[in-house]
């Protein structure tokens, strides 16, 4: 089938669901989620079945890029990343019913839950379109789709003032980068005379390009995408929004937003980096974005004693390494080289696996546990042998132990920068990823070597369908860490 | 599958069944017992014939990554002579550490975790041994690590233990790290196309690395593997560690994951940089007498057992890094027999130390005494094992710290050159072992017994059998070094014969 049906099934999807929440007057509204979750689960198969056209003529192509592995990697991630948001929000449903709960006498007990699990499913077709779109405008469209989804779902839990203060936080910083985002395509526009990418690659490749103003451009572009990836010093947004949203969403903004800021950054900093006049000041640029990003994101989660506000201070790194790979683009097109865009898809792959099973773990967590705080995991593995493990999997992920698949989105990294001779970048990386160590570990050695709190001993249950989820993703990142091929092989 | 990831995978996939609800004492000792036949299966079908880094036996491998721009990437595991010794090494001490695993007591309740990083730390050990991948062999150590950090923090004894576990974690990951810098820059150096050993070392010997930067390799892959190996003045974690770790996962880590470092220095970094080995070899003679002579006095200062044993065993890698610093044939081969000769000895000490703390709630000196009039099994067994550990003719100790004196001392030039002196002052460290090994035996089993002290029965058959078939390898190999010189020999000279060219 043609690649832009996937979209609008999933449109649709997400329209058949809030319909049923409208007219079905459903007794239990957990079941729109399981609606939400299988029908992206076909959406996921359908896209091995997506069809790759010799010809892309006619007006839509100008919009939509030419289905290639990177772009149908890319939608991929984004349906199993919402599925799996899907997934944590039926476990989260208590604390969204508690604190959105309609006090009028007669009102549905679940009053305010349709939308929750019906919005994610919109910044899912979203974040598909913006795996492919070709065009200064259909990637500012999709991006402000996804955008504006994730204002309401941060602000979601009405009665809660931190998450109410996220949602204005995330709402100003998200006009502000918008702004940049608008002004940078602008000169870009007026520099090349063009909104299409591949018309923009060729035009900034030329001799005697405007390379002062296309510099500009390039920078008030990288402010806007270093805000979606959550890059220091445009990073302070997320610790607030990260601890104040509900944690599904959360997840969904530290998976979610940032693939979709990486993929925009892949296809809009390509040229530049293509471009003789510009290449070098703004791999300068990157490398300087990438060192701190490395650094802010890994020291300053070294301190943090909330769960959220360290995972997403760890975000912060990850994006540093992200930025890594994209600074260390090899000068000439080398057959024999590896990718930036390979490299950026691997990783992200593999942190989605990781983040998600965490902040799985944290959701089934907060529904019986009120705090968020690290001693609330003391002594976990007594409490839950299964949630202790799945966390200590993904921490290890996360801090790239051998063996699992953050390892090698690590290692992949590190190898661009020594083949581009990024040596500075190289030494922040080791020193983020040594931090990095640290504080996974301080959760894992809170879980195992601490008892639980007075009062908390007791068990802890899961869900089946969340534990499911656990174990698929716990086997997708060790089988990934024995062999990356497996990830590598669906970006060729 | 091959003969070989059913021997590394077996303990892995028995720890899984055991942590999704298989018996667990059961499973793990079955598993062992198999890991054992499975090695010995390989040494009886090994050929002693075929030579070099690169000539593996019951060789397989599966590609995992073909990227380009990345090297090659497969699952590949084959063995030498020098990996057959580790990995019979291996099975004998993960079957004796799982059979006496419950000579700790204390650990009832989580019985399922105590088994299930038992099995991990053996495979991920096995895994190490036989991986011909550069990736793999690195993965398969860590993974052994990791358990041992979570054993000693969870069960260990002592206030200290979460202390000790953090230091242990400290030290060993920053080993590892600098390990892995070593490793990419040297993988990088060679522009290789795939992380195979042994394409690996063919490249090293065809376009040596710039002998500059031969330097740093080596002093990143030895200082590396030191921490792993507790090389002196990096050893400050072992000793506290072994201590506080519960019995299996000292015999485990003491015996079996520690000899990794000396088996990197040998298969990769006199391959890889021997021009940097012999840039360093001052340093290194000078820090290897620093664990002999130094670690040999703190030995003798030491007041429990289970700290004693600790350092001994510390000590005793000094003699493993002088039979790999002689860098010939005869050297080499005395590190690798003393490899397999420790790991039994210092297994066997660290079982005994852990049944008498279990029997006797304590380990210090002046409390113990006179033991062997009322336990004389127990007496007999732990005065064998110090004999061994001292290295007394008919324990492989002693051929192992033969050859590595003798590979030391060799040489055509008369005069004495800095490796000779260094010999000439490790000897010294076989005075000092038996000044506090028999220090200890006198102490503990012989004199007058405390009043306080109560007196369990003796050793029952399920720990003498583990303990014994300990003892039993240590005798032959000691009668008969043969047995295995005729594996590490072939291995060895293969290696020399692609280096030294």
């Amino acid at each position: 089938m043609p690649v832009y049906y996937l979209e609008f099934i999933v449109v649709a999807l997400g329209l058949v669901m809030l319909m049923v929440d409208a007219f079905a007057k459903l007794e239990d509204k957990r079941s729109l989620a399981r609606l939400g979750i299988l029908g992206l689960g076909i959406v996921f198969l359908l896209l091995f079945t997506v069809e790759k056209p010799a010809a892309t003529e006619g007006v839509l192509w100008k919009f939509y890029a030419a289905p290639d592995s990177l772009s149908l990697f890319f939608k991929g991630l984004a349906v199993l990343c919402t599925l799996l948001v899907l997934v944590m929000a039926v476990e989260y449903t208590p604390v969204v019913v508690e604190q959105t709960a309609n006090p009028e006498p007669g009102a549905h007990s679940q009053a305010g839950l349709g939308e929750f699990f019906a919005l994610p499913v919109f910044a899912c077709a979203g974040l598909m379109w913006m795996a492919s779109a070709n065009h200064l405008v259909s990637i500012f469209v999709s991006l402000e789709t996804v955008s504006i989804t994730f204002y309401i779902l941060v602000a979601y839990l009405r009665r809660n003032v931190g998450s109410l203060e996220a949602g204005v936080k995330y709402l100003i910083l998200g006009a502000l980068s918008t702004g940049f985002l608008v002004y940078g395509f602008a000169w870009l526009f007026g520099v090349t005379g063009s909104m299409e990418l591949p018309a923009i690659s060729e035009a900034l490749a030329r001799e005697g390009i405007n390379a002062t103003a296309a510099l500009f451009a390039f920078a008030l572009i990288l402010i806007a995408l270093g805000f979606k990836l959550g890059a220091a010093p445009f990073h302070l947004w997320i610790p607030d929004v990260y601890q104040g949203a509900p944690t599904p969403i959360t997840a969904f903004l530290s998976v979610g937003s940032k693939a979709a800021g990486a993929v925009v950054a892949l296809r809009l900093i390509s040229p530049f980096l293509a471009s003789s006049p510009l290449v070098g000041k703004v791999t300068a640029i990157l490398v300087v974005l990438a060192i701190l990003t490395l650094l802010v994101g890994n020291l300053a989660a070294l301190p943090q004693r909330n769960i959220k506000r360290l995972l997403a201070y760890s975000s912060v790194g990850h994006s540093g390494f992200l930025l890594m790979a994209m600074a260390s683009a090899p000068r000439e097109s080398l057959a024999n080289a590896m990718t930036p865009a390979t490299v950026v898809a691997f990783y992200l792959g593999a942190y989605l696996l990781m983040t998600l099973l965490a902040f799985l773990v944290l959701s089934s967590l907060r529904a019986v546990t009120p705090g968020e705080d690290l001693d609330a995991y003391r002594g976990l593995s007594k409490r839950s042998p299964f949630l202790a493990f799945a966390l200590v999997v993904s921490m290890a992920s996360l801090a790239g132990i051998p063996l699992t698949a953050g390892f090698f989105g690590k290692l992949f990294a590190f190898k661009m920068a020594i083949d581009a001779g990024q040596w500075g970048l190289l030494v922040a990386g080791l020193i983020a990823a040594g931090a990095g160590f640290y504080y996974y570990l301080k959760i894992a050695v809170s879980m195992y070597f601490s008892a639980p709190a007075k009062g908390e001993e007791t068990a802890i249950r899961v869900n089946p369908l969340t534990a499911a989820a656990m174990v698929v993703l716990m086997i997708l990142i060790v089988a990934a860490g024995f062999a990356p091929g497996l990830i590598v092989r669906l970006l060729s | 599958m091959s003969t070989l990831e059913l021997l590394v995978f077996l303990p892995l996939l028995a720890a899984l069944a055991v942590g999704l609800g298989a018996p667990a004492r059961f499973t793990a000792l079955g598993a062992s017992v198999l890991v054992l036949l499975i090695s010995f299966y390989c040494a009886l079908n090994f050929s002693t014939v075929l030579e070099g880094n690169g000539s593996w036996q019951f060789a397989s491998s599966r590609t995992l990554l073909e990227m380009p721009g990345f090297p090659k990437l497969s699952l590949a595991f084959g063995l030498d002579g020098i990996s057959l010794v580790l990995v019979l090494l291996s099975a004998l001490v993960l079957v004796a550490a799982v059979w006496v695993a419950p000579v700790e007591s204390a650990i009832k309740g989580s019985s399922r975790l105590y088994y299930v990083s038992l099995l991990l730390i053996g495979g991920g050990a096995l895994g190490a041994f036989t991986a011909t991948d550069l990736f793999f062999l690195y993965a398969f150590h860590e993974l052994a690590l990791i358990p041992t950090f979570l054993m000693i923090g969870i069960f260990g004894h002592g206030e200290q233990r979460v202390r000790t576990a953090w230091t242990i974690t400290i030290f060993l990951g920053v080993g590892s790290l600098i390990l892995l810098v070593g490793l990419i820059l040297a993988v990088g150096a060679l522009d290789s196309t795939s992380f195979d050993v042994a394409t690996l070392t063919a490249l090293a010997k065809s376009t040596p690395i710039a002998a500059n930067l031969q330097g740093w390799i080596f002093l990143l892959l030895f200082i590396g593997f030191g921490i792993l190996v507790s090389l002196f003045p990096f050893h400050s974690w072992a000793a506290p560690a072994y201590a506080e770790a519960p019995t299996p996962v000292a015999m485990l880590h003491a015996g079996v994951l520690k000899k990794f470092g000396l088996y990197g220095l040998i298969r990769l970094a006199l391959p890889l940089a021997p021009a940097g080995a012999e840039k360093w070899l001052h340093l290194v003679l000078i820090l290897l007498l620093g664990n002999i002579l130094y670690i040999g006095l703190v030995t003798i200062a030491q007041k429990k057992l289970d700290r004693m044993l600790g350092y001994s065993s510390v000590m005793h890698m000094g003699y493993a890094f002088l039979g790999i610093a002689a860098g010939n044939v005869v050297g080499v081969s005395g590190a690798v027999l003393l490899m397999f000769a420790h790991g039994l000895s210092i297994a066997l000490l660290f079982g005994l130390a852990g049944w008498m703390r279990d029997r006797f709630g304590g380990l210090e000196f002046d409390k113990l005494g006179g033991i062997a009039k009322s336990l004389p099994k127990l007496g007999l067994l732990f005065g064998f094992a110090a004999f061994a550990s001292v290295g007394l003719p008919g324990f492989a100790n002693f051929a192992a710290e033969v050859e590595v004196f003798f590979g030391a001392f060799a040489g055509e030039d008369a005069g004495m050159s800095w490796i000779r002196w260094a010999t000439v002052g490790a000897l010294w460290g076989v005075v000092i072992s038996a000044v506090y090994m028999l220090r200890a035996y006198r102490t503990i089993f012989m004199g007058p017994k405390p009043e306080k002290l109560e007196t369990p029965s003796d050793l029952d058959w399920g720990a003498r059998v583990p303990l014994l078939i300990l003892l039993v390898a240590l005798l032959a190999v000691g009668f008969a070094p043969d047995l295995l010189n005729q594996f590490i020999r072939p291995a060895v000279n293969g290696l020399f014969l692609v280096t030294a060219q």
